[in-house]
């Protein structure tokens, strides 16, 4: 373990410092209580459908029964002859706009409204402007869709064979639905590795389709001006910024007359970073009709066409001695995107970051390779707290270091704590090109193994077995990469994953941060007044964070990846900086001295040897927007802006263990303890990183125990409303017990790694492991997820079954 | 059709079409937004009001049905609530123990914690979990949510705190 | 959000209004209580009906009382209501036991037990509650009142012998003495329908065989009581192996489908493993005790 930072020494001697003496009025790192709470109390969040514009009209989406068929025809005349309804389009209305089809984020393109067919139950056909909801739903009915049914494919292992329908034939030379190969690491190397070793074990191991499924379901409102030419779009985005540019690009609507507004968003997780059919329609609608025109999709329509998760279908295999050492681990993925690869990740990373299967070990050798396929279903992939796909990847290491484990019969926590990267190996280089920053694995898992009572746990456990009860315990530990990231690797459609921070200090000594990042909850208006106020020594309620308007803050790619305190975390820090050097200079001058004779300390600069001569820095403020003579090359004011180009991701780590008891008569699993131990390096808000480690949690119990977005041959999609889309309420949850340790990032300024998605990422494979480790008597080594009653019987029964 | 009823101890009257869903006549009828939906099907729970002070799925109810009955929004839970007023306990422990990140279940979560300290003003762990559970959180975990209303229930008559005041 | 298809709505002020209502406005009136199982299939639009004709206001259907070896339940009383009654979990425990897994908290304070026998659900609880206690259900129409026992009001999946213009007014479960109950089920998150569920009923003779038993499953494909299974207990003392027999015979009896819930090997299982529990907790909760197999 390691301190947070270092920090200035303390002077001998010293006047009280004014900014600190004040309890109640925190600055800087610690546990404070989150600035936005008091409006989300109390009602007074401004959500995306909280919001109506004068004359504004509500738009209704169409949608394709079918997973698969021919576009017949298209009657509109009875929707149009409704009193109330203002306008339909469809996709030929959009055809005669070239709007029809959209760029994805994957160089794909993906249908705004269908044209020639349908592709996914669920896709958009066409869409109805009208002038209250109730009345859009209602004139939906009256349109009249013709479909000539095709041969679907729903089976990603089936969607090769020959023969199987061809569901892009609208992309020229697409003759099966075969989309990308890729691969990481050295093949050759991994094969002789495996080739020598004393075991290989082997295991399919599924990641089902999930989905993000945020309490707010996603939606835009579209206000074009006509006369002006500006359009205002009121969106649930996690990327505003970026949304606005790929709008310039593909609505040919100049990029300064948009502006992009992300109000309060009700949870994202991935969901709510790339743009839906509904919001361009949305945008036609306002153009179409001249008025405002606002869409929100219901629960069905969120969990049925926009952004699912996972759905990797991953071959494991992991060599290793006799002894415990494991050496190489080897992987093919058969990757379902969907009907449209419209995967939101850098360009580079077809895969997103699944090359980080090699987890936490310090390996010889590493190969994987992943095979990306069209199926019948909808678009997405990489979502839900996933952090470009470290989720599969962390998922299928840490099943098959058990599988491993069981086949050596070995403790699985002793054989972890026998091949982790050391200390003094960072920064480490693993075998498929990543540099992980920082890390020290073992006392994490070691005081993870404390706090839970992992001895006392195994005896409970062999005695239970004894009397025929099922009693599992779960291993997991991750190591997460996040951060994304720098611009010579990294782009999201040519767009570098780069973020812009301004802060200003105003004369009184408050101040302003200007962010690019979007909260969906995790506390951007505190985390973010902290990093200031830590660099600046102002109280973080005198620190407004703005954020969530184009028009308002500066360019930046957005929150997802857990990328928000990496990156513009890092170019908050170093705008305050910036301001805390110009301050210095100014200082200086206030205090007739020079800025290298001056000694900072939290909130005031101070002559070195006399603490009584300092300016504090709302003095300094007063003084840059004022009278003071500003020293050469030094403007009035005490301003700056950033755009951070992290020099590579971080690598935050945990260790989790999980126990469940499984019902031996039913097959149904309690998870009782869950103890989480992460390492997130700086940690700003101690509160708020605990509370994105507890979501997290509840995640990989959710996606462990019940979560599934399933289909039946014909492409029915299954999940597609909350009586199917199970997800875990308090009573599936057991109370958290967490602990953490603090290796900071040697590359980031405050030494911060990011948490968002640890836990998502870390607590899958905690549960499955202590579902298999219950179920071990039977003879079983492995269970997909989800861990449903049926099927954890099923698997008792010496039956487990993939979901897919 | 018009419908009376009572909102958070005013009386409104309006006219309204008989489908209208009470979460949308709170909602777009009255402009109180922060009653939010999250499902169609009354499984998640962030439309939770309460009518004659119990909870309610809002989405899952006419607001003909309301007529003349009495509906406690998140808007109603201070006292005073025109100017922020003065918090209930509930709010205050929400914003204490990390009860909420989004926002968006945590007016339906408030409200049912309301009703269950009414009738319950010590309710043990499982009793509360219990009583949350036809509401979902995406964010929290529900841990957080749990201490939010078990402060609550220790400090029955908060007041404000500090950073509530100056916020 | 979904939203339902216009339609017109009165409000009952009595029985006998609701019963005009219905009459007045016809086979597209549908009456609405709680509203749980019909508006979400209204806004999904598989259900349109013209009318609605809101019975909360029926004081007098919101009644529990023990009257002369009776338990008076009226059609309105709310799940809720049910879960909070002494009296209801003193004389019939299984109906705690399936008030505790019916959805969740908050739909417990609107679904009623006359909507639930309405909806007849197959995956829906009190039926098998019903069943397993050999409660009646009566039914107010323009002929006036009749009493029909649940076997016969039960007509299969989502049907009844309520007709459209009838009103399902007051449930009544005999009082048995000597008799205890239980109920049990699976289901893959709190809140869903059951994967499967089971109930007992069973009544102990002064010589401490069993004088009677019920025995109900839930979404496992048996319409009414698993008589067979039942009658091996009859006449018995309680027996860890009279049990399993039992058990056995009620999964036999049960033909559940496969769906997402679970395939059909699963909910046999569950049938003859569910069966055995709430035997199991019936007969300890009328004081026998069963000797190990």
């Amino acid at each position: 373990m390691t301190t947070v930072q270092e920090r200035s020494p303390m002077p001998q001697e010293r006047e009280p410092n004014p900014a600190l003496t004040d309890p109640s009025r925190p600055i800087g790192f610690g546990r404070v209580q989150r600035k936005e709470d008091p409006r989300f109390v109390r009602g007074k969040g401004r959500y995306l459908d909280d919001v109506v514009l004068p004359g504004m009209l509500h738009g209704a989406v169409l949608r394709s029964p079918m997973a698969h068929a021919r576009l017949v025809s298209i009657d509109t005349t009875e929707a149009l002859a409704h009193p109330k309804v203002h306008a339909v389009i469809t996709g030929k209305d959009l055809e005669g706009l070239n709007l029809a089809w959209a760029p994805t984020l994957s160089a794909d393109v993906q249908a705004v409204l269908a044209t020639d067919k349908v592709r996914f139950q669920g896709q958009e056909v066409a869409f109805v402007v009208a002038e209250d909801r109730y009345s859009a739903r209602d004139a939906l009915e009256l349109i009249d869709v013709e479909y000539e049914e095709l041969p679907v494919v729903i089976d990603a292992r089936r969607a090769l064979d020959p023969g199987a329908a061809v569901i892009r034939d609208d992309k020229e030379g697409q003759t099966d639905n075969h989309i990308f190969d890729w691969e990481a690491g050295d093949k050759a190397e991994t094969d002789a590795v495996f080739a020598r070793a004393d075991v290989v074990v082997r295991q399919e191991v599924v990641y089902p389709r999930v989905h993000p499924a945020p309490m707010e379901t996603c939606g835009a409102i579209a206000d074009y001006d006509p006369i002006d030419g500006k359009l205002t779009l009121y969106e649930t985005t996690q990327a505003p910024h970026a949304h606005r540019t790929l709008y310039a690009m593909v609505a040919g609507i100049p990029e300064h007359k948009i502006r992009v507004i992300a109000g309060d968003i009700g949870g994202g997780f991935g969901n709510k970073v790339g743009i839906y059919p509904g919001y361009v329609c949305a945008i036609v609608g306002s153009i179409v009709t001249g008025k405002p025109v606002k869409w929100v999709e219901d629960r069905s329509e969120n969990l049925m066409s926009t952004s699912f998760a996972r759905d990797y279908i991953m071959k494991g295999e992991v060599a290793a001695t006799r002894d415990g050492k494991i050496l190489a681990v080897r992987t093919h993925v058969l990757a379902d995107h969907g009907a449209f690869n419209a995967t939101a990740q850098p360009t580079k990373y077809p895969a997103g970051f699944f090359s980080i299967f090699t987890g936490s070990y310090d390996l010889e050798a590493a190969h994987c390779s992943v095979t990306g396929v069209y199926t019948n279903k909808a678009p997405g992939g990489v979502a839900y707290a996933c952090s470009f796909r470290v989720t599969e990847a962390v998922y299928l290491v840490e099943r098959m270091v058990d599988v491993l484990a069981q086949e050596l019969e070995m403790d699985p926590a002793e054989l972890r704590l026998a091949n982790f990267i050391r200390p003094e190996q960072f920064p480490y280089k693993n075998k498929t090109g990543w540099e992980y920053d920082s890390g020290d694995y073992e006392p994490a898992l070691r005081m993870c193994m404390e706090q839970i009572g992992y001895a006392d746990l195994r005896r409970e456990q062999a005695e239970k077995r004894a009397r025929g009860e099922l009693m599992g315990i779960g291993v997991s530990f991750f190591t997460e990469t996040v951060g994304a990231g720098p611009r010579k690797h990294m782009d999201i459609v040519g767009l570098g994953m780069n973020d812009g921070a301004e802060v200003r200090v105003h004369p009184t000594g408050k101040a302003v941060v200007r962010i690019s990042v979007q909260t969906q909850g995790q506390g951007h208006e505190t985390t973010f007044a902290q990093i200031v106020g830590e660099e600046l020594g102002i109280p973080t309620e005198d620190i407004e964070v703005v954020h969530g308007d184009t028009d308002q803050t500066p360019f930046g790619l957005g929150t997802y990846g857990s990328r928000s305190t990496p990156v513009s975390g890092g170019a908050v820090a170093l705008a305050a900086r910036k301001v805390r050097e110009k301050a210095k200079a100014i200082a200086a001058a206030m205090l007739e001295t020079r800025p290298e004779d001056l000694e900072w300390e939290k909130g005031r600069f101070y002559v070195k040897g006399d603490p009584s001569a300092a300016k504090t820095i709302s003095e300094i403020a007063l003084g840059a927007h004022g009278t003071v003579e500003l020293p050469e090359g030094v403007d009035g004011n005490l301003d700056a802006e950033v755009t951070y180009d992290p020099p590579n991701l971080t690598f935050p780590f945990g260790a989790y263990i999980c126990v469940v008891d499984v019902d031996p008569g039913t097959g149904k699993v309690k998870v009782r303890r869950f103890v989480a131990v992460d390492d997130c390096g700086t940690r700003i808000n101690p509160m708020i990183v605990e509370g994105q480690i507890h979501g997290g949690l509840a995640d990989g119990v959710g996606m462990a125990l019940m979560e599934f977005i399933g289909f039946d041959e014909q492409g029915n999609c299954l999940g597609g409303s909350f009586m199917d889309y199970l997800i875990p309420t308090a009573m599936e949850v057991p109370d958290w017990e967490t602990g953490y340790t603090v290796t900071p990032s040697p590359h980031h300024p405050i030494g911060a790694k990011g948490i968002g998605e640890s836990a998502t990422v870390g607590s899958p494979p905690a549960v499955v492991n202590a579902v298999v480790d219950a179920l071990a008597p039977f003879g079983v080594t492995h269970l997909d997820m989800p861990c449903t009653p049926a099927r954890v019987w099923a698997a008792m029964q010496g039956r487990p079954t993939p979901p897919i | 059709m018009q419908v009376t009823m009572t909102v958070n101890g005013t009386e409104v009257t309006r006219d309204v079409e008989p489908r209208l869903l009470l979460v949308h006549f709170l909602r777009e009828t009255l402009g109180l937004t922060g009653t939010h939906w999250g499902c169609d099907t009354s499984n998640c729970g962030t439309c939770v009001v309460l009518v004659d002070g119990e909870p309610v799925k809002s989405c899952t109810a006419l607001a003909a049905m309301t007529d003349g009955h009495e509906v406690r929004t998140v808007e109603g839970l201070a006292q005073g609530a025109a100017g922020g007023g003065t918090l209930d306990p509930v709010q205050q422990g929400f914003m204490e123990e990390h009860g909420l990140q989004c926002g968006f279940c945590t007016p339906g979560m408030m409200l049912t914690a309301r009703a269950l300290l009414d009738r319950e003003p010590d309710p043990d762990e499982a009793t509360i979990r219990e009583a949350i559970s036809g509401q979902i959180c995406r964010c929290t975990g529900y841990a957080t949510i749990v201490r939010s209303i078990q402060w609550a229930a220790a400090h029955p008559a908060a007041a404000p705190t500090e950073q509530e005041v100056v916020a | 959000m979904q939203v339902p298809a216009p339609f017109e709505y009165a409000r009952a002020t009595s029985v006998q209004d609701a019963l005009e209502l219905l009459e007045r406005h016809g086979p597209e009136s549908h009456v609405i209580a709680g509203g749980h199982s019909l508006l979400p299939m209204m806004k999904l639009r598989l259900a349109r009906p013209e009318w609605l004709i809101d019975i909360n206001d029926l004081a007098e259907l919101r009644h529990i009382t023990e009257d002369a070896g009776v338990l008076r339940v009226g059609a309105l009383t709310r799940h809720a209501a049910l879960l909070g009654s002494d009296v209801v979990g003193r004389l019939f425990p299984i109906v705690h036991d399936a008030e505790k897994v019916i959805a969740d908290p908050v739909v417990r304070n609107r679904g009623t037990i006359g909507g639930s026998l309405g909806q007849a659900d197959p995956a829906e609880d009190l039926t098998t509650v019903c069943d397993v206690l050999r409660a009646q259900v009566v039914i107010v129409g323009p002929a006036g009142e009749r009493v029909v026992d649940v076997a016969e009001f039960h007509r299969g999946p989502y049907e009844t012998a309520c007709e459209q213009n009838e009103l399902i007014t007051e449930v009544r479960f005999p009082i048995r003495t000597g008799s205890a109950s239980a109920y049990e089920k699976v289901e893959r998150r709190v809140g869903d329908w059951a994967v499967a569920a089971a109930g007992a009923a069973v009544q102990l003779g002064d010589d401490g065989t069993i004088a009677d038993a019920a025995i109900g499953l839930t979404a496992l494909g048996l319409e009414g009581l698993a008589t067979d299974a039942a009658a091996v207990l009859v006449g018995q003392r309680p027996s860890e192996d009279l049990i399993a027999e039992a058990a056995r015979l009620a999964a036999e009896a049960s033909s559940p489908v496969e769906d997402q819930r679970g395939p059909v090997d699963y909910k046999r299982h569950l049938a003859d493993e569910l069966t055995r529990r709430v035997l199991r907790r019936a007969l300890e909760r009328v004081g026998a005790t069963a000797t190990a197999a």
